[in-house]
């Protein structure tokens, strides 16, 4: 993978990931990564691969089946002045830190009226797609959204996967940085030279008029796809890559909405009670009156996510169904 | 359990400081608990009377540079470790002046300036954080250690056990300090442990775990002291099982139906202030007037910290979004 | 009655471990109290003399009730403890049966289309919808604006032109088919302004009269003297209006210009017509438009007398035939009695369809909106 200077080259999303953290490594000794099978194993999805080498046992942990106690370390460690990346190594298993992350990283800035700041990344890979069934292919991103106190975010472009990561390190607050494991193979060009990014705003991915979709991580690209096959008929579909889903962009959303008048969220986890809900809400807060129709979304079925493909597929919001949805969205009757 | 006949191996000083340090929390818990019945402490409200002997005989081996995690059971610690009572006061009232500024309440009393950290309301969550915190002394080279104290109850979560085993793998510089008092909330140990040895549970994780009186003060200085030395050079964790006992209940409303009364007397008369006065006096190091004097004085140190607390301002509401996120770059 | 607990509201007095007369110490538990979660001992936080005991067992009182007195304690001290309000049920209120649903179906009509049909001055009531289920959309309101500017039988506009593409469809169509010629009459508008002055000097500011009411007047009766400027050009050429009504064109906030009519304007009396101006004015920029009022003039002025221009030429607004620009009113040399005084001049411009009319009967029709300018008393 030769550098051209100045120019782009080709990586993948997961050796982007694995460049931003041996950056990150590199660049302050406060920086360590811990989390199961990140080192000695390369991490369950090659993401750390040759990090221990590097780096060396101290800054590479690899840690016991212990999520509670080691997110827990990585918050007491963050208090304690390090900079700790904590692999968990799915958003599933998370839900064994969840006391952790929600009672301790999510409150002590808080709780201690600002004398305990947890800058701590937890790094998962999140999502489904790979028959992998119910218990390992949850999205949990709108779910940890809903807490104050922590920062939510989830790269989906090789620019982010290689830039996230430098910003959330460099937040006093707790970071949980979602990426999803069907863009682990995506190719793509990475920019250089690098700019430094913030993990506060959304981008426009794709501008249009027509209407407006919100998504993030995989399914920004099935928006993508969606947005390219829309266009043969004649709909300008803008795409907008929220980035940031704690705290949401409401400025850059709204300037989306108040462009086109029409809107379709396009998010894996459910609907009931999800990331999607909480747009359209916001949407109807800020930006009723310039609505030419109602909120449109593409989730995942209310179901948890079965074994076969064909049901798994039909599940998933799929560019199918986001092309289907926009039409509708734009349709006259006359 | 310590001879009460024995003397004390401390000076007349060091056994005032030591009387004194447990006074103040004795003083402090019985006014909190008035002050309770009275509406002016509100939520939950645990106390520590009856362990009075753990947290002033730990903190005194403890130094400056040492983090400390405790449990919702923490104004002892706290007094012990040298946070202001008027910051206490005021924090269990809830005003702006208080340790944590309000923000906690008697949970949730935090002090960086002292490696203060909390006041950890959920049983075994504190244990993850000092084994963080002990791991960024290690990585950083420093020669601080975690303290970390918790009740016997949080045995039985898992993070109890993650956490002991992290810490030996890693040889972190952890002083894991449980305070057993026998009773979680209202169940006994026997009843929720199949194996009610703590100490031996840590020892199978790999490191030195020891029984403690832990209603003798001096028994609890000398081990953590002992314990603390060979942390600091270098051999890993450790625990210690103080032997103590709640005098009163678990929290403020507990009718104790799950412990006979005269179970509480009979600790109530081996209680840390009792037995420690008593061996002092035998031993001619403190006099009654001293202990007249140290009971005044720290009488005159709550009701100042109660008035404190009183005159103290609310904090403004439109100060209600504060402090969710860091409001400063660390 | 101690508070225990933030859910204790309450308690019930056990027993009494003390007297009248008892000596307590700081510590005693000095009563027994029943709790929803059992009997709890209740401490004294004092050392006292027992002077009277306030409840009685098998009595369950509010948390801040006082159980005993010591001696020597004032009762406000004892009485110091806010007394626990017992929650009153709180009756629910029964709700009025709901009217009866109205029989029509409400149109439906988007936020955003509301909002843009207001900003153009378009009621909605004449808007077709062709959103999923007849829903009124924002491409339904640029439709009916930009029809309304062109002839009734050209096809909707498909897509989503904005008001600016609407007012550029109508003016490239009218710049393409209808031959204009332009003439230009430059008068002395101080006859005018000084009648106006004087008509306002005595009159409270709600009965004032402003220079556009005047140049309406002018306009209109002029109009209807001289054929050939009020109507309309069609399939058949031109068909004159009888009625002779004045469209204003008014400029909107956030671009674009609407040109609704004050109808009979040749008739109406001048204060009829400021008031209907102003009513026009008010509605326009508030979007309540009436469509009577839209596409109904037979002729229009426009005006930019605040810009301080000399003259304009205007564009006329198909299918009308005419259309009179008034210029600013500036103070000019002017030839009076041989010698050259300051004098307010207006320039009045006329741009007409040749096909109608030609100039000579263009600067008729000029000379006649200055001849009533002159006597403003008359008009």
């Amino acid at each position: 993978m030769s550098a051209v200077a100045g120019g782009d080259r080709r990586i993948t999303y997961r050796e982007a990931l694995r460049e931003a953290l041996r950056e990150a490594l590199s660049a302050d000794p406060r920086v360590f990564l811990m989390g199961e099978d990140v080192g000695r194993y390369g991490g369950c999805y090659a993401v750390t691969k040759s990090l221990l080498a590097e780096f060396g046992e101290e800054r590479i942990r690899d840690t016991p089946l212990s999520e509670s106690a080691f997110v827990g370390a990585g918050i007491g460690a963050a208090l304690g002045g390090l900079r700790p990346i904590v692999e968990i190594m799915t958003c599933n298993f998370s839900l064994l830190a969840l006391d952790q992350i929600v009672n301790n990283a999510a409150t002590l800035c808080h709780m201690s009226a600002g004398q305990c700041p947890v800058p701590v990344v937890i790094r998962m890979a999140t999502g489904a797609g790979r028959q992998l069934a119910a218990q390992h292919s949850h999205s949990f991103e709108g779910w940890y959204a809903h807490i104050p106190g922590l920062r939510i975010v989830a790269p989906a472009t090789i620019d982010d996967a290689r830039g996230m990561l430098a910003a959330a390190l460099r937040s006093p607050d707790p970071v949980l940085m979602f990426e999803h494991i069907g863009l682990l193979n995506m190719e793509g060009e990475l920019i250089e030279p690098l700019v430094p990014l913030d993990i506060d705003h959304a981008a426009i991915r794709r501008a249009g008029r027509d209407l407006t979709m919100l998504s993030y991580g995989a399914s920004l690209f099935k928006c993508l796809e969606a947005a390219a096959t829309l266009a043969g008929a004649g709909v300008e579909a803008e795409v907008v890559d929220l980035r940031t889903l704690r705290p949401l962009d409401d400025t850059r959303i709204m300037e989306s909405v108040r462009r086109t008048h029409r809107v379709l969220i396009v998010d894996e986890g459910w609907r009931s009670g999800g990331l999607s809900a909480e747009l359209g809400m916001r949407i109807v807060e800020q930006a009723f009156y310039e609505l030419d129709a109602p909120i449109a979304r593409v989730c995942t079925a209310e179901i948890p996510i079965p074994y076969p493909k064909h049901l798994e597929d039909a599940a998933l919001p799929s560019v199918e169904r986001v092309v289907s949805a926009a039409r509708a969205l734009v349709a006259h009757e006359s | 359990m310590t001879d009460a006949a024995e003397t004390p191996d401390v000076t007349r000083e060091q056994a005032l400081q030591l009387l004194g340090g447990m006074l103040r929390i004795r003083q402090f818990e019985d006014r909190c608990a008035q002050l309770y019945t009275e509406l002016k402490i509100r939520g939950f409200l645990h106390l520590y009377n009856g362990e009075e002997a753990v947290a002033v005989g730990v903190m005194q081996a403890l130094a400056p540079q040492d983090a400390i995690v405790a449990t919702y059971r923490e104004h002892g610690h706290a007094l012990a470790r040298g946070v202001p009572m008027n910051a206490l006061m005021a924090e269990m009232f809830g005003k702006r002046t208080g340790a944590s500024g309000g923000r906690g309440g008697s949970m949730h009393v935090f002090d960086t300036a002292r490696r203060f950290f909390g006041g950890n309301a959920i049983v075994g969550g504190g244990l993850p954080l000092a084994v963080g915190l002990a791991l960024a002394e290690k990585l950083g080279r420093r020669n601080g250690i975690a303290a970390c104290f918790f009740g016997e109850g949080a045995v039985a979560e898992g993070e109890f056990h993650e956490s002991l085993n992290l810490a030996a793998l890693w040889r972190l510089p952890v002083l894991f300090i449980c305070e057993n008092n026998l009773y979680a909330m209202g169940t006994a140990l026997a009843r929720s442990e199949a194996n009610t040895d703590v100490s031996a549970k840590a020892a199978s994780y790999g490191m030195t775990a020891l029984p403690v009186d832990g209603m003798d003060v001096l028994a609890v200085a000398a081990a953590t002291r002992a314990a603390v030395g060979a942390i600091r050079g270098g051999g890993g964790p450790r625990l210690l099982e103080c032997r103590t006992y709640r005098l009163r209940a678990h929290s403020m409303f507990d009718a104790q139906l799950y412990r006979d009364k005269a179970e509480v007397e009979e600790w109530r008369k081996r209680g840390p202030l009792i037995t420690f006065t008593t061996r002092c006096k035998a031993a001619g190091l403190i006099t009654e007037e001293d202990f007249q004097r140290l009971e005044k004085a720290a009488d005159g140190e709550v009701e100042a910290a109660v008035a404190f607390a009183e005159r103290s301002e609310w904090e403004p509401l439109d100060a209600l979004e504060r402090f969710v996120y860091a409001e400063h770059a660390t | 009655m101690p508070s225990l607990g933030a859910d204790m509201e309450a308690g019930t007095l056990v027993e009494w471990r003390i007297d009248k007369g008892s000596r307590v110490k700081r510590g005693d538990v000095v009563a027994l109290v029943d709790t929803e979660k059992g009997v709890i001992d209740i401490e004294s936080f004092e050392d006292g003399v027992v002077e009277s005991l306030s409840v009685k067992p098998g009595v369950r009182v509010p948390v801040g009730t006082t159980l005993a007195l010591f001696e020597g304690e004032p009762v406000a001290h004892a009485a110091a403890l806010p007394p626990a309000r017992a929650g009153a049920p709180v009756a629910i209120p029964t709700m009025p049966p709901a009217a009866a649903p109205s029989v029509e179906r409400a149109r439906r009509i988007s936020p955003a289309a509301r909002a843009r049909a207001a900003s153009l001055g378009v009621d909605v009531a004449a808007i077709h919808g062709t959103g999923p289920q007849g829903v009124v959309t924002l491409a339904d309101v640029e439709a009916t604006v930009a029809a309304a500017g062109a002839k009734p039988a050209a096809p909707a506009a498909a897509g989503r032109a904005g008001i600016r593409n609407a007012i550029a469809a109508s003016m490239g169509r009218s710049k393409r088919e209808i031959p204009h010629y332009y003439l230009q009459l430059a008068l002395d508008f101080q006859a005018a302004a000084s009648w106006l002055e004087e008509f306002n000097r005595v009159r409270p500011v709600p009965e004032r009269l402003l220079p556009a009411v005047l140049l309406i007047k002018a306009t209109a009766r002029a109009a209807a003297e001289k054929d050939g400027f009020s109507g309309f050009y069609g399939a058949g050429g031109f068909a004159r209006s009888q009625a002779v009504h004045v469209g204003v064109a008014i400029a909107l906030r956030g671009g674009g210009l609407v040109a609704p009519a004050i109808l009979d304007a040749d008739r109406k009396p001048l204060p009829t017509i400021m008031h209907e101006l102003q009513d026009l004015v008010a509605r326009v920029r508030s979007g309540h438009m009436r469509s009577s009022e839209i596409g109904t003039a037979t002729l229009t002025i426009t005006s930019l007398g605040d810009e301080g221009v000399d003259l304009l030429l205007p564009i006329i607004y198909p299918p009308q035939v005419a259309i009179v620009g008034f210029g600013s009113v500036l103070e000019r040399p002017w030839a009076v009695d041989g010698r050259v005084e300051v004098r307010p001049v207006l320039n009045l411009t006329l741009a007409a369809d040749h096909r109608v009319t030609d100039g000579r009967l263009g600067a008729q029709f000029l000379a006649r909106i200055r001849d009533w300018l002159m006597k403003p008393a008359e008009l």
